[in-house]
């Protein structure tokens, strides 16, 4: 098994723990990891804020980047989904282009679900130190690429008990990209009321599969006064347990 | 419909704070969507039913001309009368002209976001007809000088102890009536207005190409007893709102009342088909349908033709986290939540609800709990397309940030000088931010990378070591 490793931006602006992570879990179970470094970003910023020539910009070197890679892991849900769903639409008028995309599209997973879908990961041991967990299930990891429990089975057998259901799990936390600067009274509420939730749970430690929640949900914590709680990516929990 | 252009962010400033407002809503939209979610589940087959409605509305989207002739022949064969209005204005002219010409007073009315969306009542009653709003919800906005908040629940901003200290002081009830007693004073209060109206106005909930017949989905009886006891019916329709065969309206009905307010079937659906007959002894003497295009037409034709499916259910809003957040008056529309965040600038310019694309986190739940699966986070994607086009500054600055972010190098030095700010460059965002930070740190510190090395700079060290 080789894939090749989509940073993605978040992860190598800010979470490059979480890439680290990710190495070490799939090598962990033998897959062979390449990092192809002339990558960079998704495009989902322009894709979302009406700039399709900037959006068809980068899914154009994504392709040049990863078309002939056997399988992308991406680290972040939400720009699998922008690979995987968005990028031959970039493309209406390109038969070819439409064909290239959606072939790179269906190589293209996100972490967690390469595990379960392709790795076919079932069982995964105690984790060595436990303490109570929870998990942010984010928009795109639900709607997106469509993968729902399979995060929640992990941490379940990882922490037992002490893996704390969120509640209002399928409600957004508020951040959308763009929206969590354009309407940012609303993206705090919504926030805030995702932070309340995570806070009822009574976990010391919240993890997710898409950064770009974990960034806005961290940098909200820190604000109000939640800095004790930690953000991870699941990565960086299973790697504990992997890799121990 | 709206002078100024709107500005979301300030029209739900208040709105955003204010918890008995966010609690209402929550309240009954957290009813409506588990009923929903409950009564959809329990439905074998749901999911098919969405794409064959779906596939029922494309097929009246592609003829939307030949469908709503049919209708108005069979409506006429059936006794009753036509009118089609091209706009808003037409719509409004020709009911007042009908209710002059009849030498109307006053009238009932059902709910309608069709004749919410032409402003009928404020122009009845410049022409000296009193209308009276029968819908509970709609009685009590009425009551208040209000808006409806949402297209099916149009109170649903108050609540019960606001609702009671209104009808205290509107209708002289004692304060602090219970739910059970709000509901009899209300019906006291228009009993004597329903036996007594000269006309009766409602919208449509879908309108039957085939036969000429008229639906009507509620859950109080009021629509029963305006389409009967006023002598003249005048139904207010969107063009949108036709659907092919009378054998196509089982599936509808279950789709919308499911989806709406997770009945298995509402408690009154009225069938209209022409006035009351020679030999009936049971409604109006005359039938007037107003069948509404105000731009819905075009939208046929063009690249958000979906929109036109909605059936005004409501899901979208339910689901919303934003709607959800604000509440229907921070938008400013007819039309609030993801349905309206579409169609307002669709129908009224983009140069009035520049904003209303953005109003969504592309969370994507209103396509989820869509009955027909209109692409709703798809189209406020186009919407923003559309919106950047006459952006020329934000276009070039978007080309010019892409053409970086694609070139390997300045993409790389790009983001490790940022991480460096982020990392020792804090004290930066302290006091006066800049730019986009600023609005970003309303609610939020800067993001912190987290400590340990980059990811690029240990992956080529693995490298080197590995070599």
């Amino acid at each position: 098994m080789k894939v090749s490793l989509f940073l993605t931006c978040t992860a190598d602006l800010l979470y490059p723990a979480s890439a680290l992570a990710c190495v070490r879990v799939l090598e962990a179970l033998g897959v062979e990891v390449d990092f192809p470094r002339l990558q960079t970003c998704c495009g989902q910023p322009w894709l979302n804020t009406g700039h399709p020539d900037g959006a068809r910009r980068l899914a154009l070197h994504f392709l040049e980047i990863f078309e002939n890679a056997d399988t992308v892991v991406a680290i972040s849900s939400s720009c699998a989904d922008t690979v995987r769903n968005h990028y031959a639409d970039l493309f209406p008028d390109s038969p070819e282009l439409r064909y290239r995309m959606e072939a790179v599209g269906k190589r293209t997973f996100e972490f967690c679900e390469y595990l379960y879908k392709i790795l076919k990961l079932r069982s995964i041991p105690a984790h060595p130190r436990s303490c109570a967990t929870t998990y942010h299930s984010s928009c795109r990891t639900l709607r997106g690429i469509g993968l729902r429990g399979v995060a929640e089975g992990y941490l379940a057998r990882m922490f037992g008990d002490d893996f704390i259901p969120l509640s209002e799990s399928e409600t957004c936390c508020g951040f959308g990209g763009s929206f969590s600067i354009k309407l940012p009274e609303i993206s705090g509420r919504l926030m805030a009321d995702k932070l309340r939730n995570i806070e009822a749970t009574g976990a010391s430690q919240v993890t997710t599969l898409d950064l770009s929640c974990l960034t806005h949900l961290a940098a909200g914590a820190e604000r109000l006064g939640l800095g004790r709680i930690r953000f991870l990516h699941l990565a960086e929990l299973m790697a504990d347990v992997v890799t121990k | 419909m709206h002078e100024r252009p709107h500005n979301f962010r300030i029209a739900s400033a208040s709105a955003v704070t204010d918890e008995v407002l966010r609690a209402a809503i929550r309240k009954t939209a957290d009813s409506l969507l588990s009923r929903r979610a409950s009564c959809t589940a329990d439905y074998p087959g749901f999911e098919e039913l969405r794409d064959w409605g779906r596939s029922r509305k494309l097929e009246v989207s592609g003829r939307l001309e030949q469908y709503a002739r049919e209708f108005a022949d069979r409506v006429e064969a059936a006794g009753g009368k036509v009118h089609f209005a091209r706009d808003a204005a037409e719509a409004v002219a020709i009911i007042v002209r009908l209710a002059r010409e009849r030498g109307a007073r006053t009238a009932v009315k059902s709910k309608s976001m069709t004749a919410e969306e032409i402003s009928l009542n404020e122009a009845l009653s410049r022409a000296g007809v009193t209308v009276t709003e029968t819908d509970l919800g709609e009685f009590i906005i009425q009551l208040a000088g209000e808006r409806p908040s949402h297209v099916l629940a149009p109170a649903i901003h108050r609540n019960r102890a606001q609702i009671a200290e209104l009808f205290h002081q509107t209708i002289g009830t004692p304060t602090d009536l219970d739910v059970k007693d709000l509901v009899r004073a209300a019906r006291a209060a228009l009993r004597q207005r329903f036996l007594t109206a000269d006309l009766g106005i409602t919208g449509g909930n879908f309108a039957v190409a085939e036969t000429g017949t008229l639906v009507l989905v509620t859950n109080e009886g009021n629509g029963r007893m305006t389409t009967s006891l006023p002598p003249v019916h005048i139904a207010v329709v969107g063009i949108d709102k036709i659907i092919p065969r009378i054998s196509d309206l089982p599936g509808f009905l279950t789709l919308l009342t499911r989806s709406a307010s997770g009945q298995p079937i509402s408690s009154y659906v009225s069938i209209i088909t022409g006035p009351r007959k020679q030999g009936e002894e049971e409604g109006p003497e005359e039938l007037h349908v107003v069948l509404l295009d105000n731009g819905r037409s075009p939208l046929a034709r063009g690249p958000f033709r979906e929109i036109l499916h909605c059936l005004h259910c409501g899901a979208c809003l339910n689901h919303c986290p934003v709607y959800r957040a604000v509440g229907g008056h921070a938008y400013e529309s007819v039309y609030p939540g993801p349905m309206g965040d579409v169609l307002s600038p669709l129908l009224w310019g983009m140069e009035t609800y520049p904003d209303l694309p953005d109003a969504c986190t592309l969370c994507g739940r209103c396509a989820e709990a869509c009955p027909v699966r209109i692409p709703l986070p798809e189209y406020h994607r186009k919407l923003r397309i559309l919106r950047a086009r006459g952006q020329v500054r934000l276009t070039l600055a978007a080309g010019v940030s892409a053409a970086a972010a694609a070139n390997p190098s300045l993409y790389r030095t790009g983001l490790g000088i940022l991480r460096q700010i982020l990392i020792d460059g804090r004290e930066l965002f302290n006091g006066e931010s800049i730019g986009a930070m600023e609005n970003w740190m309303i609610c939020r510190n800067p993001p912190r990378p987290r400590k340990g090395p980059a990811f690029r700079a240990w992956w080529r060290e693995r490298e080197r070591k590995r070599s």
